[in-house]
């Protein structure tokens, strides 16, 4: 029973990682209809930023003050440079253009700021602590507390602040949004400023667990199966979405795996994302779309 | 405010065709300031894309429109909302889960003036032009007897009184031109006449000139000041409503001939 207990408190801990790379897509998505490949580069970039000025000996806290400067920038050249000439285009040519964002942003980045693998330190000991016979990391139990600020944050930003109104009437109604004054411009820069900071935090959580390198920004195709069960329009599913992925891998890989072979973690979260692709489509919190006939 | 004479909205000469198809075809008219206008005609015959153009959704490919003496090539959404073109939709347009407060404040939008770092970090003017925001959106919450709705989410609410609320929201920020398309589409007999009085209404009471689109004939007849009839993009007949009521042209294709029949 412990052992099971630890096994699913660990999975759901990391499973709050997931979630949180989920949450970019999720901003995104539902301010502009746009499934943004590029999430995981920018959160490779935010990572890797703040790691290389680090590196050179700038202190953590200034650090982190250029790299949300440098994020903010992004967003408004994205917007300004990808996004506007785009209006009104296709959801697969929006797609195509952040694929072919993300490819520019890692080239980028990386010529810039080297390829080779950096160790980030977060000050956070990886200790596990004991409660009760139950083993938990703390650094995924920091990860998760994390994490759940930032939605605190993020959900009094959409319910409380007139920006948040703003926000959610874009996401809603576009052309009634623009009928009212709302500048959709300026509520994509910001959305995308947004994603780009979660995706900071996100990819400096990764970062410091599998230091920082290319292969962080595959990160994405960990937040695909959460998504496809949380629905893409939602925080609430993303958060949701992750803890189920996190969870079942973990079951899967301590239960299930030893029968198969071990090293499930990678595909498995593919399986569940099937299964709820058959029962439920939209994922669990996703707008179900219903056309008029 | 910015000119006194002249009308408030001119259409000159608009042409507008989607892939070659004409929808509009060479249309002028006036609206005169402080007048309800009434566009009528059959469905297709471009009174919905005339209304994207005149807020900036759709750009015509010849023609000009002139609001309150400045001229447009084309209008840009966001230039026709700061300079107060307000817009109610075709099967209501309203953020649907958002509580029917909220979709009112989103309205004043365009009246902003503190900055996005002012907002975000809640400072004092964020803060006091919240409070004023939220005062204003109550006021004219009050107005359209909706204050027991403030805090329902709208899509929850009937048909009917999300009209009101989506008009609500459409003049909280006090436009000087109020666009309309079929504001009384799928309403019953009583909600159509509240509907109309409060558009009435507001048309008295904020001198707001509006310009709608309505199919039912007896209503636009009652309310609006001056009728613009179209069909097949080109303007069949444009004059107060009496005379519209006898013209032939207008009976023939629009009224029906039962009505052409009677009259005669």
């Amino acid at each position: 029973m412990n052992m099971f207990l630890e096994t699913l408190i660990g999975g759901l801990l990391a499973g709050t990682m997931y979630s949180l790379v989920a949450i970019g897509f999720v901003l995104i998505y539902k301010a502009s209809g746009v499934f943004n490949y590029a999430q995981g580069s920018l959160l490779l970039f935010g990572a890797l930023t703040f790691v290389t000025l680090t590196d050179q000996g700038v202190p953590a806290l200034g650090a982190i003050a250029v790299t949300i400067a440098l994020l903010i920038v992004t967003a408004i050249a994205i917007e300004k440079l990808l996004l506007r000439p785009l209006t009104n285009r296709s959801p697969m040519t929006l797609f195509m253009a952040t694929l072919g964002l993300s490819y520019v942003v890692e080239g980028v980045a990386q010529g810039i700021m080297g390829s080779q693998v950096r160790a980030l330190n977060l000050g956070i000991d990886d200790l596990p602590i004991f409660l009760g016979d139950i083993m938990i990391s703390q650094f995924d139990l920091i990860a998760a507390g994390v994490a759940l600020a930032i939605v605190v944050v993020l959900s009094l930003l959409f319910n409380r602040t007139r920006i948040g109104i703003q926000l959610r009437g874009v996401a809603d109604d576009t052309r009634a949004a623009l009928s009212l004054g709302i500048d959709i411009n300026r509520i994509w820069q910001i959305v995308w400023a947004v994603a780009g900071l979660v995706g900071l935090v996100a990819g400096l959580l990764w970062g410091a667990r599998q230091g920082v390198q290319f292969s962080l920004s595959l990160v994405v195709l960990k937040a695909l199966p959460v998504l496809i069960i949380g629905g893409f329009t939602s925080i609430p599913g993303a958060i949701v979405g992750g803890l189920i992925v996190g969870a079942g891998e973990s079951l899967a890989e301590t239960y299930i795996g030893p029968y198969l072979g071990g090293g499930i973690t990678p595909w498995f979260a593919y399986v569940l994302a099937l299964v709820f692709l058959f029962i439920r489509p939209a994922g669990l919190f996703g707008e179900r779309q219903i056309e008029r006939v | 405010m910015t000119t006194s004479a002249g009308p408030a909205l001119e259409v000159r000469n608009v042409s507008l065709s989607f892939k070659g198809v004409k929808a509009i075809s060479d249309l002028s008219f006036q609206v005169e300031r402080r007048e309800i206008c009434a566009l009528i005609g059959p469905n297709g015959a471009g009174k919905s894309s005339l209304l994207n153009i005149l807020n900036g959704v759709y750009i015509p490919d010849s023609g000009e429109i002139v609001f309150e003496g400045e001229h447009f090539r084309r209008m840009q959404p966001l230039e026709a909302a700061r300079r107060g073109i307000g817009r109610g939709f075709q099967n209501n347009a309203l953020f649907s889960g958002m509580s029917v407060l909220d979709n009112v404040i989103a309205g004043l939008s365009r009246k902003s003036r503190v900055t996005l770092v002012e907002e975000a970090f809640r400072l004092p003017r964020a803060l006091s032009q919240e409070k004023a925001f939220r005062a204003r959106a109550l006021d004219v919450l009050k107005l359209f007897d909706l204050e027991k709705h403030a805090e329902t989410v709208v899509g929850t609410l009937p048909y009917g009184v999300q009209k009101k609320v989506e008009i609500a929201r459409a003049i909280v920020a006090k436009p000087r031109l109020l666009l309309l398309d079929e504001p009384l589409a799928g309403m019953n007999a009583a909600e159509k006449q509240e509907i109309a009085a409060v558009i009435a209404r507001l048309n008295r009471e904020l001198d707001l000139t509006v310009v709608l689109i309505e199919h039912d004939i007896g209503i636009v007849l009652k309310l609006a000041h001056h009728v613009v009839v179209l069909d097949y993009g080109r303007k069949l007949a444009d004059g107060p409503p009496e005379t519209i009521r006898d013209n032939p042209d207008v009976i023939a294709a629009y009224l029906g001939a039962q009505h052409a029949e009677a009259a005669a």
